[in-house]
């Protein structure tokens, strides 16, 4: 039987590593890839505990966590690709002008 | 390792199970693209394979052999790991959905343990098998964009999208199905379709007695055969369109692999058929006093192909096929006399009925290539999206409220 | 025995892939690195007797999000990120210090998580947790509905090309 907290420190270190992607990465759509990565280790630690505690509130969570991410993503990705039209250039460093 | 097999003795079980099934599979794929050709050549009023080996038999022999010895060349400018990475996902996943296809109800013992026919049971069969398929999407995704080549980035892209497409449509068209049974697990499923109405018409799930899923097979139908990039559905691939579309730069062995996971899904896409809609390992005849004799009905069919195989045979036009056609309709025969056999009847019955239905579901599929005309890939997408996706809503309404007024 | 060797193979494939994800510099590399991960933590949920939410993860999420990211990537012909001159000190400096910030993390959660004794899985968890997603909570289950219904036109008229 694998204790809870081994998961929620893999849930931590994921999470970590999704901010380290986030913030040392150029390129717009692997900073989003690292929100998605940050989200997914939420959703390790939600249903860890769901398992712990043996309710399954933690799972719906899980869905709805789901939902939004496919929602944010496609939205995301069409912001993405304006921007892509107007800069020609997906590096974030050239999209810091207020003015596009 | 002997440790580890005598402590999880289900280990070897499963091992045993993989590897016939694979054997099997493996063999099944390399002869439905012989039938496929036969069926076409009739279709077309000629006559296919006819040179290699008895009725062309040993054809897909040959052409295993001449793929294994092209020149396996890598485009310029091909991202090499995705290149490579394509063809192996597209195959092994397309393979590993056959896992979980139950093929009959019996309990055979392997090394003593007794054990299902059904590499694994999981509980929520159904749902493994969807997600499988959604992955198998990247396998034509990346093949077309890391060839380094328009056609196949086109090609791949709205094969793709076409896949992601209906698999909505082949998702919500098997929820009628859920309704009726109440479970994800396969073999339930099937349970669930035992019982004649009227002492003849069969509880498939065709004919269901609460509401025959007519609606639900016509959409899952479509989708499959959408699902699977073939005719009608397969502008991402005809050769007038875009070349080959995304296996373009692909060859030998790695647009083999291609190949076969195509054949391979529209296997997986008939046994689903079968198990979901027409009652899987189940036998059409009730199982009454008069209808006893149905029980001998493999072996009826075993004998007489082997027979009517040794008597053509014996009058065949080659040397080669004199000796080895009788041979295989010998060994048919005795087949067919292992069938009658007590201990071994009862357990062919569920995988015989299973075969059977899956066989003809492929004729289907091979028969509506061979006769339909293909579909614009705007009137394709319009199909998934505008019709079929609002059907099978519907069917989920109806099967919904014809569940509650069951009850 | 067998369960904590599973979760030590499926939790190394993660963390593998995450870090590939940052080292790559190709975003479909990336990409194929988050699939990884998402499948691992599918085989993860599985471990937490969690099947509906593996299932779901690997359709929806490795299945269809992540396509999304791969076509977004390939339409726009994203190239390898150029190589930016950082300075000497902040690559000495970062990579130890972004170990530091993993490990602190790791360590306050952990010591942080009251000791639970996990309860017993129901049998039928797909059925209580859809009488729950349907009943209990259908009013936020059907708000998602809509709030797809809107993500959709939001990302249609994004696209569209102004002609």
């Amino acid at each position: 039987m694998v204790p809870i907290s081994y998961y929620l420190a893999l849930s931590a270190v994921l999470f970590g590593l999704g901010v380290l992607g986030f913030v040392f990465k150029r390129n717009i759509i692997t900073i989003f890839m690292a929100i998605e990565l940050m989200l997914n280790a939420v959703n390790l630690a939600f249903v860890a505990f769901s398992r712990a505690l043996g309710q399954l509130q933690g799972q719906v969570f899980v869905f709805f966590v789901i939902v939004v991410a496919a929602a944010e993503a496609a939205v995301g990705l069409g912001i993405v690709i304006l921007i892509a039209r107007n800069r020609q250039s997906l590096n974030v460093e050239r999209v810091n002008l207020l003015k596009l | 390792m002997n440790g580890l097999f005598a402590q999880y003795p289900i280990l070897l079980v499963s091992l045993v199970k993989i590897a016939v099934l694979l054997f099997i599979l493996l063999t099944a794929l390399a002869y439905i693209v012989w039938f496929e050709r036969k069926v076409a050549a009739h279709i077309q009023s000629r006559v296919g394979p006819y040179r290699v080996g008895p009725h062309g038999l040993l054809q897909p022999a040959a052409d295993g052999l001449k793929f294994l010895m092209k020149e396996d060349m890598t485009p310029a400018g091909a991202d090499r790991f995705v290149y490579s990475l394509a063809p192996i996902l597209a195959m092994t996943l397309a393979l590993t959905t056959i896992a979980m296809i139950p093929f009959g109800p019996a309990t055979i013992t392997i090394f003593g343990q007794p054990t299902q026919l059904v590499v694994a049971n999981v509980n929520v069969g159904l749902l493994v098998i969807f997600a499988i398929t959604a992955i198998s999407v990247y396998g034509v995704a990346l093949a077309g964009w890391s060839s380094n080549n328009k056609y196949s980035l086109l090609g791949g892209l709205r094969s793709s999208a076409q896949m992601v497409s209906y698999e909505l449509s082949l998702t919500m068209s098997v929820v009628g199905v859920l309704l009726l049974a109440g479970t994800f697990n396969l073999s339930e499923i099937i349970q669930a379709q035992s019982g004649f109405s009227w002492h003849f018409l069969p509880h498939w799930n065709l004919f269901n007695p609460t509401l025959p899923q007519v609606l639900g097979f016509f959409c899952y139908f479509m989708a499959a055969i959408a699902e699977t990039n073939r005719l009608p559905f397969d502008l991402a691939e005809a050769e007038s369109e875009l070349v080959a579309g995304y296996h373009t730069e692909y060859s030998s062995f790695r647009f083999a692999m291609f190949f076969m996971a195509e054949y391979a899904a529209m296997i997986t896409v008939a046994c689903l058929a079968t198990i979901l809609f027409f009652g899987g390992w189940l036998s059409p005849f009730p199982l009454g006093p008069l209808s006893y004799w149905t029980r001998y009905l493999p072996t009826a069919l075993f004998a007489a192909g082997g027979i009517a195989l040794v008597l053509h045979g014996l009058r065949y036009r080659t040397a080669l096929g004199r000796v080895t056609l009788p041979v295989v309709g010998l060994a048919l025969c005795a087949l067919g006399a292992a069938c009658a056999r007590p201990g071994i009847i009862d357990v062919i019955q569920g995988p015989f009925w299973f075969l059977a239905k899956v066989f003809v579901i492929l004729f289907v599929y091979v028969w509506v290539r061979w006769t339909l005309p293909r579909f614009r890939y705007d009137q394709l997408m319009g199909i998934g999206w505008k019709l079929l996706l609002p059907l099978t809503l519907f069917n989920v309404v109806i099967t919904s409220f014809a569940v509650v007024a069951r009850k | 025995m067998t369960q904590l060797a599973l979760f030590l193979v499926l939790a190394a494939i993660a963390v593998a892939a995450a870090v590939s994800l940052i080292l790559q510099r190709h975003p479909i590399h990336s990409a194929l690195s988050l699939v990884v991960v998402m499948v691992a933590l599918a085989g993860l949920y599985l471990l937490l007797d969690a099947e509906f939410v593996a299932a779901v993860q690997i359709i929806v999420y490795a299945g269809a999000i992540m396509v999304l990211f791969v076509f977004v990537i390939m339409l726009l012909n994203a190239g390898t990120e150029e190589r930016t001159n950082l300075s000497r000190a902040a690559h000495y400096a970062g990579i130890p210090l972004a170990a530091l910030l993993l490990v602190g993390l790791a360590y306050t959660v952990t010591r942080a998580a009251t000791p639970i004794v996990a309860q017993p899985t129901p049998k039928d968890a797909t059925r209580q947790l859809s009488m729950l997603l349907f009943r209990d909570l259908a009013f936020p289950f059907e708000l998602t509905s809509v709030l797809i219904l809107i993500a959709m036109v939001g990302a249609l008229v994004l696209a569209k090309r102004d002609e």
